[in-house]
């Protein structure tokens, strides 16, 4: 199959788009961000302040506060003095606070998404179509959960269990501390975020739209820095209950950690999600779903498809159209709306991608990027995609956390699910067939907290997200993902 | 004439759906109120553990794929059959010194009648349609999590097993208890009532024993996927929850120093406690 770019190339016509950057003049940075600790913006303890570079450039954008353990306590301190006078608030009273950060949200939406692209290098229409207005969308959802919680859980009573200490990754930063922001201030909670070190500038925006909603001091302490940061936030007496999004290994830390301190924890982890296609899939919708599944957000996704399961049949011409539509695909500056894939997060990610990608090719797996240029600054890596690969291999087994997909083929329904749940984690699945008694089929047997069919990467605050297995436990979204921020109670009979 | 000599009962293991010794062959004294030994119960090895978790894999995935009526008829049978033997029970309860044993081994049975009417509900509090912001069908349903190691409490013994075990195997989970420390007896006897139910065999195995040996050992074991730590001494527990961490185990911890084993344990949270959500997306198009 002849692709785009070649017919291009033969001269027979032009689908490059002209330029089309979004402006930055909606945002403005200062050059150096404090501790935003029971309501006011503190200069840390530590004395200690970290870049935050955008890695679309390797520019420095400013430098961000780095907390350390008195900062910690501080925060730990301002939000357990807070907290009895915010659970005491009646719900619709709390409501009102959390609307109005939705609010808040939709309404410097575009500044928000500018913001989020140039501290972490992804798209900007996908911060400004599915970051900003998803987490925007979590505050207003969780709203109105407020005033309505004795309906949450039949049978019972629920109690807010106090200061809800949450780390959060780099890869979804505004995303992330909606969701958990949003569930814990609706349920009485009061919190103290930690932002990822790469990217703490829309959570710092945040904390400003907090200020300016006028909710009370404490409420919300946001303390930027670094893992010994995030360590000191969920080791702290003080804290009653720990959230984390992150990597396997720092989450099996956590609970080790709070072990036997009675702290409830909820971990959000790694992935390795198989996206299964049928040969009675739509194939062009299909690819689509793969393309989404891993390079949505330069594949920086814990519930990415990484893993392509293809039936043998269709297996060839679901690659050729696969490859046929890499080359269409764009890469680079993230402020340009055209752009698929942006900047790598950090170079530090970028050469974890590479390890990954050299331990592939080492193993014998093929590798296939499309030709594309590449700026000359920043981290960038091409998607790739790797077939004749095995399941022992270390590319179908690790979390890889770049646009890398690893393709695997399969003959029969049963040896589809054998090879998609053989995996510690199972955070997501994905399932391409026009049969609908296969897709329930399919669903019953996947090992995994979240199952697309005929779809993937689709998030909503009322629907309930989260793994099984080592990808951890809790969820975010609906009803459901009230519960970690609650103390349950049997009402007597 | 003499007086005819009673035949005494040799307490076992019940694993996979047998009554066999320990490999080890380990045992330990159970006694009487007055200090007198009752009977010898067998103190079981980490290979018996090995071999109860490597059963409740076996047959978790069928126990699950039965309809949930059919799981409820299954939990009801139970009631059944320990109603016709309440007697014996209490007895064995009694025994030990447990005091109200008839009162407990009555709430023991309503307790597993109570859960055996959720295995076809359980769905209905649980689950959820989810009304998302796009033109998708999406769902949530509750499933259950596996294998799950649950330390039951030496006391109330029959009671608390009931309020432990029944909530887990209604989800469709298969499970290895640790019993009662002080007193199994009533326990393996319940095993009995297990065995010759319509539960298949291995959905529920039973080991007797120390809960120190054994509590870190089901803790640390790769194949359990939640471990219930309700009747674990203080220290073990927390010993538990640390290894707990190392595959990311799902710990359900006591609901306090002294639960009220009467009301406060029944709930379909206990249900949940043992199961994950699942949420399905489907686009919905002409």
């Amino acid at each position: 199959m002849t692709s785009r770019r070649e017919v291009e190339r033969q001269g027979a016509f032009s689908v490059e788009y002209a330029p089309a950057p979004e402006s930055t003049a909606i945002v403005s940075l200062a050059p150096r961000y404090d501790l935003y600790i029971g309501g006011r913006w503190v200069a840390p303890r530590s004395g200690a302040y970290l870049p935050s570079v955008n890695p679309a450039t390797e520019d420095v954008l400013c430098e961000v506060a780095h907390a350390g353990d008195d900062d910690v306590d501080a925060a730990v301190a301002a939000a357990r003095d807070a907290w009895p006078a915010w659970a005491a608030l009646p719900g619709k009273e709390r409501a009102k606070y959390v609307y109005r950060i939705a609010r808040q949200l939709q309404e410097r939406s575009r500044e928000f998404a500018v913001l989020e692209t140039l501290d972490g290098g992804k798209p900007i229409k996908e911060s400004r179509d599915v970051d900003v207005p998803l987490a925007a969308a979590h505050f207003f959802y969780y709203a109105g959960w407020a005033d309505k919680l004795e309906y949450a859980l039949p049978g019972a009573r629920v109690h807010p269990l106090g200061v809800a200490g949450q780390v959060i990754p780099w890869n979804f930063p505004l995303l992330m501390a909606a969701w958990k922001l949003a569930p814990a201030l609706a349920t009485g909670n009061v919190c103290v975020l930690k932002p990822a070190e790469t990217t703490p500038l829309t959570a710092l925006l945040l904390a400003r739209v907090c200020e300016e909603a006028g909710l009370p001091p404490g409420v919300v302490n946001v303390v930027t820095g670094g893992p010994a940061t995030g360590a000191a936030v969920v080791a702290h007496p003080g804290v009653d209950k720990v959230a984390f999004t992150g990597s396997t290994t720092v989450g099996k830390a956590i609970q080790k950690v709070v072990a036997g301190t009675g702290k409830k924890v909820t971990l959000e982890l790694g992935g390795k999600a198989a996206n299964v296609i049928f040969e009675d899939a739509a194939l062009d919708q299909a690819v689509e779903g793969i393309v989404n599944g891993i390079f949505f957000n330069q594949g920086h996704v814990c519930c990415a498809g990484s893993r392509l399961l293809v039936q043998e049949s269709v297996a060839d011409v679901v690659l050729d159209k696969l490859k046929a539509r890499l080359t269409t695909l764009r890469v680079g500056d993230p402020l340009d709306k055209n752009t698929d894939l942006g900047a790598i997060n950090s170079e530090a990610q970028l050469g974890r991608i590479q390890q990954l990608y050299d331990a592939g090719v080492a193993e014998g797996a093929e590798p296939y990027q499309p030709e594309c240029a590449l700026p000359d600054r920043g981290y960038w890596f091409r998607p790739t995609v790797f077939t004749n690969v095995s399941q022992s291999h270390r590319i179908a087994r690790e979390e890889i956390f770049g646009p890398v997909l690893s393709v695997l083929t399969f003959r029969t329904p049963e040896e589809a699910v054998a090879k998609a749940n053989n995996t510690p984690y199972g955070l997501s699945a994905g399932v391409w067939t026009e049969k609908g008694s296969k897709i329930l089929w399919m669903a019953d047997r996947l090992r995994a907290g979240v199952v697309w069919a005929n779809t993937f990467n689709r998030f909503d605050p009322a629907s309930p997200f989260g793994g099984f297995q080592e990808s951890g436990f809790g969820r975010e979204g609906g009803a459901a993902g009230l519960l970690p921020y609650l103390k349950v109670e049997k009402i007597p009979a | 004439m003499t007086e005819r000599l009673p035949v005494r009962k040799t307490y076992k293991l019940f694993v996979d759906g047998a009554f066999p010794r320990s490999e080890s062959g380990r045992t330990y004294p159970i006694l009487a109120a007055d200090g007198s030994t009752l009977a010898w119960a067998v103190r079981a090895s980490r290979k018996d553990l090995r071999d109860a978790v490597r059963a409740a894999r076996g047959a978790q995935p069928k126990w699950a794929s039965s309809t949930a009526y059919l799981r409820g008829q299954v939990l009801y049978r139970v009631a059944e059959m320990m109603e016709g033997r309440a007697a014996q029970l209490a007895d064995e309860l009694a025994a030990t010194g447990a005091a109200g044993a008839t009162a407990e081994v009555d709430a023991a049975i309503d307790r597993w009648v109570w859960y055996a009417g959720w295995a076809d509900k359980i769905a209905h509090v649980a689950g959820t349609v989810n009304a998302v912001a796009g033109p998708y069908f999406d769902f949530t349903v509750p499933e259950p999590v596996g294998v799950v190691g649950i330390v039951t409490p030496d006391e109330p013994a029959l009671l608390g097993f009931a309020s432990l075990v029944a909530p887990a195997v209604c989800a469709g989970n298969a499970v290895v208890v640790l019993a009662s420390e002080t007193n199994p007896l009533v326990v393996m006897t319940l095993a009995e009532i297990l065995a010759t139910s319509d539960l298949p065999a291995g959905v529920v195995n039973i080991l007797t024993g120390s809960k120190a040996e054994l509590g870190p050992w089901l803790a640390g074991h790769g194949d359990v996927d939640t471990i219930d730590l309700t009747g674990a001494p203080a220290d073990v527990g927390v010993e538990m929850e640390r290894l707990a961490a190392d595959d990311v185990k799902r710990v359900v911890r006591p609901l306090g120093s002294a639960p009220d084993w009467q009301d406060g344990a029944q709930s379909p949270w206990a249900v949940t406690a043992s199961m994950e959500l699942k949420t399905v997306w489907h686009p919905k198009g002409a």
